[in-house]
């Protein structure tokens, strides 16, 4: 390792970002659009370093890497350890590539309160790589926990005219899953003797005991990643979260929750994972349909989405639990597909919705007529959504499905079913939205992309086609990674060879 | 140096504060309500010295006058919680004294008084030097909650502590009599070496045991005993509930967990299902009767119940590791108090003082710091991490996990949930709700500057949490070695 700290580095920055924003002086409008320069440039920056990171990363081993560690409280033996491996360095870059983006959406929709705005993103940014590159359970805890704060604030001061409710719902939800997780990680502690995660990975429990602590685990990352059945809060926060929110919420907090199973419950507790196996696939499938069916029936474009993100994180945790090779990267995959393409819709969403201030599917229809990059726009990341070959969310499901498969076919054909009914809700409400004839008279003068929103869009599309046309940088990173999970959960790696799509 | 005079000096603090206090008395006798505002600074300046003479004292335990008194790491660690408590709490009462007619010296005198009844409780190591101790703080406590004397509400919470505190020390004193005739001994040195090996526990004396914990209980205000504690705080001048829910409480939750640990440390298994089963009410209660709050400080009241529950789980755990816990917790909890009071003592519209929550609307726009200040110790209280309040809660459940009392820590997380949903609905009210009115400015420089220092601890505990941890560590070691 070379002696820069690139991990703190990238939590540093947007923390050092934050505080040039609280000195800036002058009026509301020199201070609004000083602090809109300084997250962008904060998030930019940070977003190239995470690039440096990736870049740097070496795929050939599953050790942890630009490993840092310095004692923080000593008595219990807690250090400030953070490190990454193919798992967590994909998603630190998936965090910094949708902050600026972020911010760029936000740069005319959010007029009130822009320093605060700027403040909660930046550091969310910084709470968010923290907890991909932790390796301190203690110090995970406290980025995964303090994350709710400026979410909260997010939600409640900038949202939708629920928002209340919304915020509440998002924060108290959210809370009682950590602090079960909590008390597993000290009980684990308790048998261990300590707060790291790689000694803590190659520790055995009980059998008895791991499946306690794993059902506290999964209380919190269920709730996170949101399964059924309490993934109710995730329609509320969407739709009352600013666009903005909307997107790092879709595409970087409901990850946490896959990454905390295959970072904790997969090597930490294999019996246990074996043992619920079954529950997690039964709750994924039965996501993956209800929430497709729920999503056919929305009226609300944002809700519509939000309920699109349930079905496709229960790919993701079917995957995550097959314990093949094909599924866990297929699960990784379809999580950057769904944080790119889910923020991406919700982008969408929000480019009319700034122009129209409704998110009523009924009040739109026949965009095309006056928005045709938009519509092309839309229609790129409502086919990823779909899983058309070509774009990620192809690769992702394809994956997952080839994993499940080989662990059984009947939640295969299940999970398969939810392609389907995706496909439907997807078309249909790009028929109704785009398609059609321009009747409404206000619509008639509705404007096409600003250059501003297609800055926003380019790297979008060009991630998903990325991912969908040559996913090998991407897969490459995570193979060392994902053999070495296999072999500490299921104790062995399975012999199938990964065929690229 | 004779045994006499080696006494004396370990009590020296003590004595230093009775002395000081008389001399206040008189000055104050002689000067007049003229002088009230110099008193205030004078008592600061007294316990700073006590503080001082404290921070002096050798750290090992020494037993002095026959027993009674002890002197050792974790009467140090408490006693400087509590002169803090009381320094503090005097500052931040400054500017409402002076505009709701509260300026006269007793007060400040009255404070030095029952800040030295809480030294003499802390280091008490027999019933007796204890029940003296309590009573010299409650007595001083009944007069400065009802030191308004012209309002209504704060005679009346005088008058209620006066009732159901009385109460309470008759059953710890008859307690404390039950415990002497089943023993035939006061002190707790005696009483713990009485207990030591596998001795038959005489019942009585049991009977005895529950009623000092139910009297010390209600000393914490913990359920169900916390009657009184919503009515006095809302009651009592401002300034004095700051006092209340920091000094005495600490003061007495070090007394319950040297009585608990140190006489009867034996009898674990006899007191430890009681502890449990208050800190569990006390938890609950605290959280789910908060919710229904719309005056500030009666939410404070049920806020600081839950908080004496979770102090309690370090304590049912019996260990060193959890009286360890139960030390920094009191420490935090002095900070996000003091702070959280504060910012209530700034809560001042036309010049009157308000209380409700709904007058902190929109507070995030009309004051920003003040509510950024507030918003953290909210969160802090709530326990979310990195804020110290995280910590507080950390340090008592690792114990309690340790020592296997998994379901108490599952209630208690729980019930943390429970209690979260109120302290961020002050959060909505500042931040999400459209502004009220704005309060009077400029708020006083004391205030400002305990709000400086109070938010600065809860927020940036995390990065240097060690020497704080380290004196807790000691206190602990010193209770149970």
């Amino acid at each position: 390792m070379d002696g820069l700290p690139l991990l703190s580095l990238l939590i540093g920055l947007p923390i050092a970002g934050t505080l040039c924003m609280l000195v800036v002086r002058g009026d509301t409008a020199v201070v609004a659009r000083n602090v809109r320069y300084i997250a962008l440039w904060t998030s930019l920056i940070t977003f190239g370093l995470s690039i440096l990171l990736w870049i740097s990363f070496d795929p050939s081993t599953a050790d942890f890497q630009f490993v840092e560690r310095r004692p923080w409280i000593p008595d219990y033996g807690i250090n400030y350890h953070l490190g990454v491996d193919g798992i967590s360095v994909l998603l630190i870059v998936l965090s910094a590539f949708l902050i600026p983006l972020c911010i760029i959406a936000s740069w005319d929709s959010i007029t009130t309160r822009v320093r605060e705005y700027m403040i909660a993103f930046l550091m969310l940014e910084a709470l968010m790589i923290g907890v991909f590159c932790a390796l301190d359970f203690v110090l995970f805890y406290l980025f995964f926990e303090a994350m709710l704060i400026p979410m909260f604030l997010i939600i409640g001061v900038w949202g939708g005219p629920r928002r209340v409710y919304a915020a509440f719902k998002f924060f108290l939800f959210t809370l009682v899953g950590s602090v079960l997780l909590l008390l597993a990680l000290l009980a684990m502690y308790f048998q261990a003797g300590t707060t790291d995660i790689p000694t803590l990975m190659a520790t055995e429990f009980a059998p008895e005991l791991q499946r306690w602590l794993w059902l506290a685990l999964f209380a919190s990352f269920a709730v996170k990643v949101p399964m059924w059945p309490v993934h109710t809060w995730l329609p509320d926060a969407h739709v009352e979260a600013p666009t903005a929110g909307s997107v790092i919420l879709a595409g970087v907090l409901l990850k946490m929750g896959g990454y905390g199973f295959l970072r904790f419950s997969l090597p930490m507790l294999p019996d246990a994972t074996a043992y619920f196996t079954p529950l997690v696939f039964t709750l994924s499938v039965v996501a993956i349909i209800y929430t497709s069916l729920v999503a056919l029936m929305q009226e609300d474009m944002k809700k519509l989405i939000a309920y699109s993100s349930v079905a496709h994180m229960g790919f993701v945790t079917i995957g995550i639990f097959t314990l093949t090779t094909q599924g866990i990267e297929g699960g990784m995959v379809q999580m950057l597909s769904h944080g790119v393409v889910s923020g991406a819709l919700f982008l969408c969403v929000g480019v009319v919705y700034d122009r129209m201030h409704s998110r009523l599917i009924a009040r739109y229809g026949g965009l095309v007529h006056r928005m045709p990059i938009y519509a092309g726009v839309f229609m790129v990341f409502m086919l990823a959504s779909v899983g058309l070959p070509g774009t990620s969310g192809f690769v992702g499901e394809f994956l997952v499905l080839t994993g499940a498969f080989q662990v059984s076919t009947w939640v295969t054909f299940l999970a398969t079913t939810g392609i389907v009914l995706g496909a439907a809700y997807m078309l249909w409400l790009y028929r109704r939205v785009i398609f059609g004839e321009l009747v409404r008279e206000d619509l008639k003068s509705i404007v096409d992309l600003g250059r501003r929103e297609i800055l926003i869009f380019a790297p979008l599309v060009l991630v998903v086609l990325w991912i969908g046309i040559y996913p090998d940088p991407f897969l490459r990173v995570m193979h060392a990674t994902v053999a070495h999970l296999i072999t500490q959960t299921a104790g062995t790696v399975s012999t199938a060879e990964l065929e690229l799509p | 140096m004779s045994a006499f005079a080696n006494d004396l000096s370990l009590a020296a603090p003590e004595i230093w504060l009775a002395l000081a206090g008389m001399a206040m008395l008189m000055y104050a006798a002689f000067r007049g309500d003229r002088g009230w505002r110099e008193s205030v600074w004078l008592a600061v300046g007294v316990l700073a010295v006590a503080l001082v003479i404290l921070a002096d004292r050798p750290m090992m335990t020494v037993a002095a006058f026959d027993g009674l008194f002890v002197s050792d790491g974790f009467a140090m660690f408490m006693k400087q919680l509590v002169l803090i408590g009381g320094m503090a709490t005097l500052v931040a009462g400054l500017g409402y004294m002076k505009r709701e007619g509260m300026g006269r010296p007793e007060y400040a005198v009255l404070i030095v008084f029952a800040t030295l009844g809480m030294m003499m409780m802390i280091s008490a190591n027999d019933l007796i030097a204890l029940y003296v101790g309590l009573e010299l703080q409650s007595l001083s406590l009944y007069v400065v909650a009802s030191f308004q004397r012209d309002s209504l509400r704060s005679t009346e919470a005088g008058l209620k502590y006066f009732v159901l505190a009385a109460l309470s020390s008759g059953m710890l004193l008859y307690g404390a009599s039950l415990v002497y005739g089943f023993s035939g001994t006061t002190g707790f040195t005696a009483l713990a070496t009485l207990f030591e090996g596998d001795v038959a526990v005489p019942f009585g004396l049991v009977i005895g045991l529950v009623f000092v914990m139910a009297g010390l209980a209600f000393k914490v205000s913990a359920v169900p005993f916390h009657m009184w504690t919503p009515d006095v705080y809302e009651g009592a001048p401002t300034p004095v509930t700051a006092f209340f829910s920091v000094a005495p409480k600490i003061a007495a939750m070090a007394l319950f967990l040297r009585v608990m640990l140190q006489p009867f440390g034996e009898l674990v298994g006899d007191w430890q299902q009681i502890v449990i089963f208050i800190a569990i009410a006390s938890m609950l209660l605290g959280a789910f009767a908060a919710i229904g709050q719309n005056n500030i400080k009666r939410l404070m009241a049920y806020s600081s119940i839950s908080h004496v529950g979770y102090a309690l789980v370090g304590l049912a755990a019996g260990t060193a590791d959890g009286v360890r816990g139960v030390a920094l917790y009191m420490a935090i909890y002095l900070a996000m108090n003091v702070g959280t009071f504060a910012c209530i003592l700034a809560m001042r519209r036309d010049g009157r003082m308000v209380e409700t929550i709904t007058d902190l609307a929109g507070l995030s726009r009309t004051r920003p710091l003040l509510a950024l200040v507030l918003g953290a110790f909210m969160f802090s209280m709530a326990g979310i991490p990195p804020l110290a309040g995280f910590f507080g809660k950390l340090y008592v459940f690792l114990p309690a996990i340790e020592a296997g009392l998994v379901w108490l820590t599952v209630i208690g997380v729980l019930s943390s949930c429970v209690a979260a949903y109120y302290y961020l609905r002050i959060v909505k009210i500042m931040y999400f709700d459209e502004p009220a009115a704005a309060f009077d400015r400029p708020m006083g420089a004391e205030l400002s500057g305990l709000l400086l220092l109070t938010g600065l601890f809860v927020g940036f505990f995390f990065l240097l949490p060690e020497p704080l941890l380290a004196g807790a560590e000691q206190a602990a070691a010193a209770l149970m070695p």
